[in-house]
């Protein structure tokens, strides 16, 4: 646990309070061509909790996370954030809304180093202008060490101060995933979007990665949607889940609710076919 | 056993992010800024200025510009040529002007124009990637040098559409034209050199140099970050043809003093500085000296060795020296893919521990 964080510091900046609902998505419908992603579905995403989101390969979940990131336009449905409708947004304006992410495959900066992948995610909080830039003296220094002394917090938090100067192209695995939460922590975001944070992981770094997970959780305030295979740390972790099956939502509610429905039990382990 | 760290201790952040944290490289790069604008300037005569010291500064300069772009925010561009073509007419148009105007500010200007120009045909960039992009670029590189050839305007319709530099001076000493002194122009070069390369360093160790970076390693999550892929691809677009532009002012106004575009600032030019940038190695402030070091020294050194060593003839010697460059080029880059830079990176590593590595 880490001493030097402040929880309500950290905290989201929109001052909502626990259990109102951050992030709604209405009737959201998705496709490419032909190809229907995303079928009208709608669930919620209340301030505080870890909401996870489920589903066989191919059920649209990672198309989801995009879609309420901005990287993805719907053609049907709209989405809320905090309250205000909105259709369409560009990513780099979700970001500064106060959504990170994560990816199910590493995006690191391979040629940076783990201080300056984490440093870039601060960059949205960077203000000073070019010309002082250019000097890297005066209030442009005094903004690049009091960032510096916030990502060291976050570099604390998780661990990671051995790897501070590598190149993370270096790192082993679970490390890189380790620098990418660091880096989306950065952002002191209010939702956290994390795409399989402990696929390819042992048991012994999933079980440090679902702390962490918790810890930001508890710590920092910070609303958690997860996409996760490990139907264990599912369980575990997460406050509600939401159950995706080809494009469409076939369950919602608490992890014990949903581990009983009979479609959730037939999405996994498959039905026969009815002659 | 002298390039030893142990025992110098970081106490601020400040300190842990100064370009050189390691105390030997700072005395020995003091003692080298020292030597090059203390002792060089009362030794050098017309063959060391215009045979060796001013291309090495001009084309470090532009090897500079291009590695921000290429290096840092990993857009190719094939326009080097084209750009610093702009730059060298920008600052013709503005000497001959404004007269009155300091040598100084003509340089800036001609640079902040080219910036304005490369923005323009760094547009593309947002859409296409790679060698895509490259070959969009090579279209400013023709389109430019087509541009300062068809128009009369641009080299004010004299009757050989060459430009040539008229006589300036800055803080009362003749800077260009042939009476000029070699002093001055190594001098004026270098503080130029000195500065924007600084200036350069402190741009990529801060925010936007970053945002360089994210774009150039992962353009998508770059994005999800909240980085601007428009802004940040157009300023290095910008800054990067702002020394390039410098570099062609300097060419053509200290250096050269007269120019026919064609010849000067054809694609030639345009591939021996991404060369530099690719030899000295991409993403690293030393390796665009090193890569423009190597390639504007060499072929110096191995003519002088050929001719005046071996007593061959000057125009074979000029044919073995092309060969050998080729040579010399495939194999530091099969031993080191990652140019000089890494090279003398690897060097200092190992430096650190001799004479007792394990």
């Amino acid at each position: 646990m880490s001493a030097f964080v402040e929880p309500a510091r950290m905290a989201g900046h929109s001052g909502m309070a626990k259990g109102e609902v951050l992030l709604r998505v209405d009737n959201v419908s998705l496709s490419f061509g032909g190809v229907k992603a995303i079928t009208n579905i709608s669930f919620d995403i209340v301030k505080g909790e870890v909401r996870a989101i489920i589903g066989p390969n191919g059920a649209g979940k990672t198309s989801m996370l995009n879609v309420i990131n901005g990287f993805y336009h719907p053609q049907e449905g709209t989405i809320a954030w905090r309250g205000k409708v909105r259709r369409k947004m560009k990513p780099y304006e979700a970001a500064s809304n106060g959504i990170a992410r994560t990816f199910q495959n590493v995006a690191l900066f391979k040629g940076m180093t783990t201080l300056d992948n984490i440093m870039t995610g601060r960059g949205l909080k960077m203000k000073k202008n070019f010309l002082w830039q250019c000097l890297h003296w005066g209030p442009a220094l005094t903004e690049e060490n009091e960032h510096r002394r916030k990502v060291e917090e976050i570099i604390d938090f998780l661990e990671i101060q051995a790897i501070r100067k590598t190149p993370v192209g270096r790192l082993p695995y679970g490390l890189q995933k380790r620098v990418e939460l660091a880096r989306a922590l950065a952002m002191e975001p209010e939702l956290l979007l994390l795409d399989e944070p402990m696929a390819g992981m042992n048991l012994e770094e999933k079980e440090d990665m679902s702390r962490f997970i918790l810890d930001v959780n508890q710590q920092f305030g910070t609303t958690i949607a997860l996409i996760e295979h490990d139907m264990g740390v599912v369980m575990d972790l997460s406050d509600r889940v939401v159950v995706l099956d080809y494009g469409r939502k076939i369950a919602d509610g608490p992890p014990d609710e949903v581990q009983a429905s009979q479609d959730v039990i037939d999405a996994y382990l498959g039905v026969p076919h009815e002659h | 056993m002298l390039y030893r760290e142990a025992g110098q201790y970081k106490t601020s952040y400040q300190s842990d992010q100064a370009i050189f944290p390691i105390a030997q490289d700072r005395w020995v790069v003091w003692a080298f800024v020292a030597f090059a604008f203390l002792v060089v300037p009362f030794f050098v005569n017309d063959y060391w200025t215009n045979a060796v010291l001013l291309p090495l500064l001009i084309y470090g300069l532009a090897a500079l510009g291009l590695n921000i772009l290429v290096g840092y925010c990993g857009q190719i561009s094939l326009g080097t040529g084209g750009f610093m073509a702009v730059g060298a007419y920008a600052s013709y148009k503005l000497m001959t002007s404004f007269p009155e105007m300091n040598m100084i500010i003509v340089v800036l200007l001609s640079g902040g124009i080219t910036a304005a120009v490369g923005s323009l045909f760094g547009l593309p960039s947002l859409r296409i990637k790679g060698f895509y992009l490259a070959v969009a670029t090579l279209a400013a590189q023709f389109f430019l040098v087509w541009v300062f050839n068809k128009f009369g305007w641009f080299y004010n319709y004299s009757m050989t559409g060459q430009i040539t530099a008229p006589d300036r001076e800055v803080f009362g000493f003749l800077l260009t034209g042939p009476s000029a002194l070699p002093w001055v122009k190594y001098l004026f070069c270098l503080t130029l050199l000195a500065v924007f390369a600084l200036i350069a360093k402190n741009l990529v160790r801060g925010r936007l140099g970053r945002n360089w970076m994210a774009i150039r390693d992962m353009d998508i999550a770059a994005e999800l970050i909240g980085v601007r892929p428009l802004l940040t691809k157009l300023s290095a677009f910008a800054v990067s043809s702002f020394y390039i532009g410098m570099a062609g002012s300097l060419l053509f106004s200290v250096y050269l003093g007269a120019v026919e575009v064609g010849e000067v600032f054809g694609i030639n030019v345009s591939f021996l500085v991404l060369f530099m940038v690719i030899i000295g190695g991409l993403g690293s402030i030393v390796g665009s000296f090193l890569g423009a070091a190597f390639l504007v020294l060499l072929p110096i050194f191995l003519k002088n060795f050929m001719v005046d060593g071996l007593g061959m003839l000057p125009t074979m010697a000029k044919h073995v020296e092309i060969l050998l460059m080729g040579l010399l080029i495939i194999f530091f880059l099969i031993v080191e893919p990652h140019g000089l830079a890494r090279l003398w990176q690897i060097t200092k590593e190992k430096l650190r521990m001799w004479p007792f590595p394990y």
